[in-house]
């Protein structure tokens, strides 16, 4: 058996779980682990400004990978430091492993210094959280992280390690599972037989079906298996925010995405739907607006793996618990033999009318001569990625205006946190992605707010050439709350405005990167060819747009799925 | 409606925080809990009374379920039961009147007299919470209730039925 120390063996449990990159930061209580990081070569370690990015990076290399991804904090504020990281992966199902650093076992509950009690500070936003006390319990831990971070739902796991017991003077036998058995988790990936016929007998009989997809038919790569069911049942498909890309969004049965700001068509759909096939999606507010007006006339199969994400806010007539991978398949067995040119013509109706709502091009917008619009610089984006890259965003009307006017064409291109609604999480993120995919086009769409909230990273990108694009749009204010005052708070715009905004190209420039400004439309498409040329650099495009531009079409509070406005003077 | 969920669970540090969380996370009522390691001592059985509508309930149970400690929950008021809470209750008896009073009192409610001072009874009462109010009652009538300890309720299903791993 060999024999080695606790903090040895955290580095070789990493390798032996399949970890390549950590992103991390180090400190007192993990200074142990960091040496035995400094004298292998199977784990690299990536060193960021601060930690809430490390945890970001982590994500954004777990979602565009499937794999987990890695974080290696130090106790106290390093620790906590993740927390808005770790929140923002447990809200959108992301697997996550965060080894923090924790005070000696005899000094826990002493106020030692750099003590916080991490297990307990993350409880209610990670899947599962270990406070390893023995050093060799380390593989077992880590290996137990691991299974439970990447298996049934996915989500963070927190792993606390004690500094006693990473101890480099003390060795002890290290054995890693080859198999995690634990009798107390044991997730569901097969639906149930009898919800599944019932579930085909309703979408067989559906007149007016549409099949709503979320984060949870991404992370089970089942993409091709939705693509193919839906091309069966010949329906339309919406997306949630977190859904896009799993089934194509340039495809001719994508109605786009629904909800808040969902596009006129996908609500309509919606709401006028008599089954609504929920494929790892979860009803949530910025989806079904109000829950006492959503789809009156739909029954709802509504497959997730967790079951608490079923009828958990709309009551599903038919609740099937399965991965969405493994259910489709199910589907596909029962629907052998299922006349789908026969069903197809049955929909005709349902599609004269879906068009209808299509005809009226609820995303058009009015181009301006002297101001840059902010839909005009996603435009701009996916005609120089070729609609090919990888895009991250962060939150507010950017991050909108990307998910609508960018459409995804493949799963784990959009990247965005989408529950949470993290601001800051963007650029770390497109970071992440970069290291995953050293060869891709990763850009960060964001604003001059969002951008602001982990802007050190530069410095990051430079110590490890990270040659990401940063795409700002910038209107000088925080947009969203902004759009929200001018509709709800009679323009009064408190507090949402970005006075003082730094000279972003200088910045840029001083952390060893290209900064570009656009401040002119007949500007932007140059500029951008400019940013997608320097392949080995990170450009920061900080573009100046219209402040008073607004995201439509958007849902008007407490009504059903299709009260929407539709630009500043038209609702429905 | 009054719900008594059993739960069976990991006996590791931390999986309690972790169940408490739940509830007071998603905004859940916890009446009563009552908890202690069974079987070889690596598991833990808790039972809690709880309150709420089908809904509530029906995402309690799951939202404990989800939790990777948890091994099974199951709700005992969906069929016949068993339940019992054990009190200890301190009851002042200044005079002889009053002893005697409190004692008749015990064995009517079949309740034992565990320790005895000079101004005062030590008595443990075990049965249903209904049956333990209706006590507390009868005896405050009679001499003051210096003080309460109450377990709460732990259940188990009648029949063939079983909570094992």
């Amino acid at each position: 058996m060999e024999m080695m120390s606790g903090a040895a063996m955290v580095v070789r449990a990493l390798k032996d779980a399949g970890v390549k990159h950590v992103f991390g930061y180090p400190g007192g209580s993990v200074l142990d682990i960091y040496d035995a990081l400094y004298v292998q070569d199977d784990v690299e370690h990536i060193l960021v400004r601060h930690e809430q990015a490390a945890a970001h990076m982590a994500d954004g290399y777990a979602r565009s990978t499937g794999k987990t991804g890695t974080v290696l904090v130090t106790s106290g504020p390093g620790a906590t430091n993740t927390l808005t990281g770790i929140a923002t992966a447990y809200m959108d199902s992301i697997p996550m492993v965060v080894l923090s650093g924790q005070v000696p076992t005899m000094h826990i509950g002493e106020d030692a210094f750099q003590e916080t009690d991490m297990i307990g500070c993350s409880r209610p936003i990670v899947k599962h959280s270990f406070l390893v006390k023995r050093a060799v319990d380390i593989p077992a831990a880590i290996a137990k992280a691991y299974h439970i971070a990447n298996t049934g739902r996915p989500g963070p796991v927190v792993v606390d390690l004690p500094k006693d017991i990473v101890n480099p003077l003390e060795e002890h036998p290290y054995v890693f599972p080859e198999n995690v058995q634990l009798r107390s988790y044991n997730p569901t990936l097969k639906g149930h037989s009898k919800q599944i016929k019932k579930a085909i007998d309703v979408i067989k009989g559906a007149k007016r079906p549409v099949m709503y997809v979320g984060g949870g038919a991404v992370a089970c790569d089942a993409s091709d298996a939705v693509t193919k069911f839906a091309e069966i049942l010949g329906c339309p498909v919406t997306s949630t925010l977190m859904g896009l890309g799993a089934f194509s969004g340039v495809h001719e049965q994508s109605v786009g995405m629904l909800g808040m700001h969902g596009t006129f068509e996908a609500n309509k759909t919606m709401h006028n739907a008599d089954c609504i096939i929920a494929l790892g999606a979860r009803f949530d507010d910025r989806v079904t607006n109000n829950v006492a007006k959503f789809c009156p006339n739909a029954t709802i199969v509504h497959v997730d793996i967790d079951p608490t994400s079923i009828s958990k806010t709309i009551a599903a007539h038919v609740p099937v618990v399965g991965s969405i991978d493994v259910v489709l398949e199910q589907f596909f067995e029962k629907l052998e033999g299922f006349d789908s040119k026969a069903h197809k013509e049955n929909l005709a109706d349902w599609w004269q009318q879906i068009n209808q709502w299509r005809a009226k091009k609820c995303l058009e917008y009015k181009l301006d001569n002297d101001q840059i619009k902010p839909q005009q610089v996603v435009q701009a984006l996916y005609k120089h990625t070729q609609g090919d890259a990888f895009i991250t965003s962060d939150v507010g009307q950017h991050q909108m205006f990307a998910a609508l006017y960018y459409p995804f064409a493949k799963p784990r291109r959009w990247i965005n946190s989408g529950g949470a609604g993290t601001m800051g999480f963007g650029f770390p993120a497109a970071m992440g992605v970069k290291i995953a995919h050293p060869d891709a086009v990763v850009a960060c769409v964001t604003g001059d707010g969002s951008i602001q909230m982990n802007i050190q990273e530069l410095a990051t990108c430079l110590q490890y050439n990270i040659p990401v694009k940063i795409i700002s749009i910038n209107n000088r204010a925080l947009g969203m709350v902004r759009q929200w005052q001018d509709m709800i708070y009679k323009g009064r715009h408190s507090h949402s405005y970005m006075d003082s905004l730094p000279d972003f190209v200088k910045l840029a420039e001083a952390y060893g990167h290209i900064g570009i400004q656009v401040d002119k439309p007949e500007e932007l498409d140059d500029a951008m060819a400019r940013c997608f040329a320097e392949k080995d650099r990170l450009v920061f495009m900080d573009i100046r747009v219209d402040q008073n531009e607004h995201v439509y079409p958007m849902q008007i509070k407490y009504g059903s799925m299709d009260d929407m406005r539709l630009s500043k003077t038209e609702r429905t | 409606m009054r719900r008594i969920l059993s739960v069976l669970m990991e006996n590791e540090p931390g999986a309690l925080s972790r169940l408490v969380g739940v509830f007071s996370q998603r905004g859940y009522n916890v009446d009563t809990l009552c908890v202690a390691p069974v079987d070889d001592g690596s598991l833990s059985r808790l039972t809690i009374t709880t309150h709420g509508d089908d809904k509530a309930i029906e995402q309690m149970t799951k939202q404990m379920n989800k939790l990777i400690d948890v091994l099974k929950v199951s709700d005992l008021t969906d069929g016949p039961h068993i339940e019992r809470e054990l009190m200890l209750v301190k009851v002042a008896t200044k005079h002889e009147t009053a002893r005697a009073e409190v004692k008749r009192n015990v064995d009517i409610f079949r309740a034992q007299i565990v320790d005895v001072s000079t101004n005062n009874y030590s008595i443990q009462i075990a049965g249903t919470s209904d049956k333990l109010d209706a006590f507390l009652e009868s005896v405050s009538q009679i001499g003051e209730v210096i003080e309460a300890s109450r377990s709460g309720v732990c259940g188990i299903a009648r029949g063939d039925k079983a909570l094992r791993p």
